[in-house]
């Protein structure tokens, strides 16, 4: 017999939702067969079955985000009697609609990373043992699985001790806790953390954290008047909020958000955000938090690559089995810039600067629904034609939802390209923790003066966002303009028979 | 050591009459020169200001900060006492009670026990009992760190501040020495004036000139801004606090520092004030952990913060041993600046 955990896919992926069973209840299932789909902040996902057998029991419904760990489902040989006797026994998990406050047991899941303490970093090294908390009753936790209504995920073995302040915090300004990443020894969920999610709008600072719920996501410090809707009982938030364990005592001024179900107007729908929706917005929100955002551009003459790909594209995609793109081109120029400005390259990690021998190229695609950056690893260390490859390969699994984990993480620069969807000129916002991220938006035909006559010529804008902490103006404008003398100057040809 | 420092210990060291020359060329004065002008401002001012204690007239204290003060004021106002504190505390009474406005010595705090009946039974209650007020001053140099033992070192101002009646001072600073023991002597309540030995010399700044300036009892004084946590305490703890809080400074923490100054009455508000804003509170004091001064703030921060506390309040302060001889064991024995900097990890780390 074999227990079918979440998985824990890409290192910070602390939960994940089950979309759809591939198997129903008693059916036969042999090893490493596509068991069940999963959604995570990472990536989508088919998972196959850790056994061969029968699936004897399902314990987790399509629609419910649990915890990394949580036990999902039972593969057996089938001689327990899948089905009947077993599922009258255990409560079946409701269905997503009704199951917001009902969750089971829930087999603790990994300690979270535990971020360093919010007050200075030796501290939590220092002195491994916190005092004992006379004040805050850490039995939260152990009655947690009876009072579901307050109970919180467990993202570390001290997230769920609430000090007075939290408490206090939380309630004056409708801070749903269940949201809040704690970055307190343990997970806990401390002062610093709730002033956070209160100027955020109680979206958790990583995007990490699942937590965040769509239409929740407004400041909740704007308290204003037009009631933001609360999501209803959502699937992808099985805990319910613990912020409200307090009755609202009737003199309270009604500044806060009303709880109050969604209400749509009759030419309006509500549409909850997917987990890849929320994921996406929790980190362009933090993007724009953390960095010093500036932008340059640049205009490359593409006239040559243009004329070379002409040449050569019926060849390549007969060749190779895809089509040869811009992207490739661009890519392998910045590759190059980059080892040459280790600090466009680089990341600003607490107070300190990471530089790379490496780049790991993120390259933006879209998808249905939102947009995925897959990294490509190594990148400087490929030619025209392994780029070629290396892009097309993550770009096609990436809509296919075939990306693995590790596969979406550790870019340390990124490349957008709208262009695709004519765009001249872009204003991205980098992919933290990267320090820059390059748009290169549509090609097209400009008059330009060549040796003092005009001619037409295929033209690009290519202009970055970068992140000013890090890096100036002078070497933003020197790193484009080398990656624009790459371009138009490189010999491409001999990149492309080295395939 | 420098010009301007020699001058300094040599003018506290109590050389020459007028306690505004032991200043600096700069306008700094130690502690104990602070003590020493308000003293002699304050019997300038008003006649009913006298001095009374062991060794303070012809010897000029044993401290010196009396020094050349029964040149200038008289015997009659200058009075040498034989060795006995209760005699001393049941003339500052008796002639407090009949509208004299007494300044008693005592050689070292530690030996204030000996007067302890008059200050508690008497000085305490008289005003509530009578309806006469008793303005008296008992000043005493406290505290430890200089090596001088058991007998030399003690903190005595929780059996005070635990006595309804009296105003117990703990100063650390020259500035507010000054001003506090003339808001002292210009009290109409019976009054212990704790001098930390340990800052005496140590401790020197510009000091107000002014004649009436004053510092006022029952108001605490934040030293330093922070935002992480609030170190509360008083004395020469202050000093190790604020040492603790700039080395923490470089680690990212930011420690607010909150100097009591009086005893009691006890300003809560700004304690409480500082701690809704960091959150966090290490009480820090040099009187014996167990029941001492920190433990009434930490207990007050408990009940009346409550809901602004993001770690439970801690305490750090001496254990409830004698203060040891042993100058290794008299370091174990005081909370140091790596000793604060390791409780305000903790804090931290909560």
């Amino acid at each position: 017999m074999a227990n079918v955990v979440m998985p824990q896919l890409g290192e910070t992926v602390l939960e994940g939702t089950v979309v759809r069973w591939l198997k129903q209840e008693g059916e036969r299932i042999t090893l490493d067969e596509p068991l069940f789909e999963i959604s995570t902040d990472k990536v989508d996902t088919e998972v196959p079955s850790p056994a061969e057998g029968v699936l004897e029991r399902i314990l987790v419904a399509e629609g419910q985000t649990v915890p990394v760990g949580t036990e999902l489902a039972i593969v057996g040989t089938g001689e327990s009697a899948a089905g009947e006797a077993l599922s009258e026994e255990v409560p079946r998990m409701a269905a997503p609609a009704e199951s917001a406050t009902e969750v089971p047991a829930i087999p603790a899941a990994p300690a979270a990373p535990v971020a360093s303490a919010p007050l200075g970093t030796s501290a939590a090294a220092e002195v491994p043992t916190p005092p004992p908390a006379p004040a805050v009753p850490e039995s939260v936790s152990d009655d947690a699985g009876t009072e579901a209504g307050e109970r919180l995920p467990d993202r570390g073995p001290r997230s769920a001790i609430l000090s007075p302040v939290v408490r206090r915090l939380a309630r004056e300004h409708d801070v749903d806790l269940a949201r809040v990443r704690g970055t307190g020894p343990g997970g806990r969920i401390t002062r610093h953390d709730v002033e956070g999610a209160i100027v955020v709008g109680n979206v958790p600072p990583d995007g990490e954290s699942a937590a965040l719920s769509a239409p929740e996501a407004a400041p909740a410090i704007a308290a204003e008047p037009p009631p933001v809707a609360q999501a209803p009982p959502s699937a992808v938030t099985p805990v319910a909020s613990v912020s409200t364990p307090a009755a609202p005592s009737s003199n309270e001024p009604a500044v806060t958000r009303p709880e109050a179900p969604v209400v749509a107007n009759e030419d309006e729908e509500v549409q909850p955000l997917s987990h890849l929706r929320r994921a996406i917005a929790g980190h362009m929100l933090q993007s724009t938090q953390t960095a010093a955002r500036a932008w340059t551009l640049v205009e490359v003459d593409m006239e040559r690559i243009v004329r070379l790909r002409e040449r050569v594209k019926e060849a390549f995609a007969a060749r190779e089995g895809f089509k040869l793109t811009y992207m490739p081109f661009v890519t392998r120029a910045t590759n190059e810039a980059l080892l040459e400005f280790p600090m466009v390259n680089a990341e600003l990690r607490g107070q300190d600067l990471i530089l790379r021998r490496h780049v790991h190229m993120g390259i933006a695609v879209s998808i249905d629904g939102g947009l995925i950056v897959p990294v490509v690893r190594n990148g400087d260390e490929m030619n025209l034609v392994g780029l070629a490859r290396a892009i097309d390969d993550l770009a096609t699994r990436a809509r296919g939802k075939q990306l693995q984990p590790d596969e979406v993480h550790g870019s340390t620069f990124s490349i957008t390209n709208p262009g695709a969807y004519g765009s001249l000129s872009s204003l991205p916002i980098i992919n933290q923790p990267n320090s820059a991220i390059l748009s290169f938006d549509a090609i097209e035909k400009r008059p330009v003066v060549v040796d003092d006559a005009i001619a037409i010529r295929h033209r690009v804008y290519l202009s970055m966002s970068w992140d000013h902490r890090v890096i100036d103006g002078a070497m933003a404008t020197l790193f484009l303009t080398r990656v624009k003398e790459h371009l138009e100057t490189w010999d491409w040809d001999e990149d492309l028979d080295h395939g | 050591m420098s010009q301007t420092a020699k001058q300094v210990e040599a003018g506290a060291a109590g050389h020459g009459a007028e306690p505004r020359g032991k200043r600096t060329d700069a306008g700094e004065a130690t502690y104990l020169v602070a003590i020493a002008e308000a003293i002699w401002e304050e019997m300038e001012r008003d006649e009913r200001v006298y001095l009374l204690g062991e060794d303070i007239g012809v010897y000029g204290g044993a401290f010196k900060v009396t020094e050349g003060f029964i040149e200038r004021f008289g015997t009659e106002r200058v009075m040498d006492t034989p060795i006995c504190e209760e005699t001393i505390m049941g003339m500052a009474v008796g002639s407090a009670m009949e509208g004299m406005r007494p300044i008693a010595e005592v050689q070292y705090a530690d030996f204030i026990a000996n007067g302890f009946d008059e200050l508690v039974n008497v000085a305490g209650k008289y005003h509530y009992r009578s309806g006469v007020p008793l303005p008296m001053v008992v000043r005493g140099p406290s505290g430890g760190g200089v090596r001088a033992s058991s007998f030399h070192s003690q903190n005595p101002e929780p059996w005070f501040a635990h006595t309804p009646g009296l105003k117990v001072l703990c100063p650390a600073f020259p500035s507010d020495a000054k001003g506090l023991l003339k808001s002292a002597i210009r009290d109409d309540n019976p009054t212990i004036f704790f001098e930390h030995k340990w800052i005496y010399r140590r401790i020197k700044e510009i000091v107000p000139e002014e004649l009436d300036f004053t510092v006022p009892i029952g108001s605490a004084n934040v030293r330093r801004e922070g935002s992480d946590i609030s170190i509360v305490t008083y004395g020469a703890m202050v000093h190790k606090a604020l040492d603790a809080a700039a080395e923490l400074e470089h680690k990212g923490v930011s420690v607010e520092v909150v100097d009591l100054r009086t005893i009691t009455p006890l300003d809560t508000e700004t304690i409480l004030r500082s701690i809704e804003k960091t959150s966090r509170a290490l009480v820090l004091y040099e009187s014996h952990r167990f029941l001492g001064v920190g433990a009434e703030v930490a207990a007050t921060i408990a009940e009346d913060a409550f809901q602004h506390l993001d770690a439970p309040v801690m305490r750090l302060a001496p254990p409830n041993v004698p203060v040891p001889f042993s100058p290794a064991l008299e370091d174990a024995f005081l909370p140091d600046v790596a000793d604060i900097e390791q409780a305000v990890d903790r804090l931290a780390a909560w």
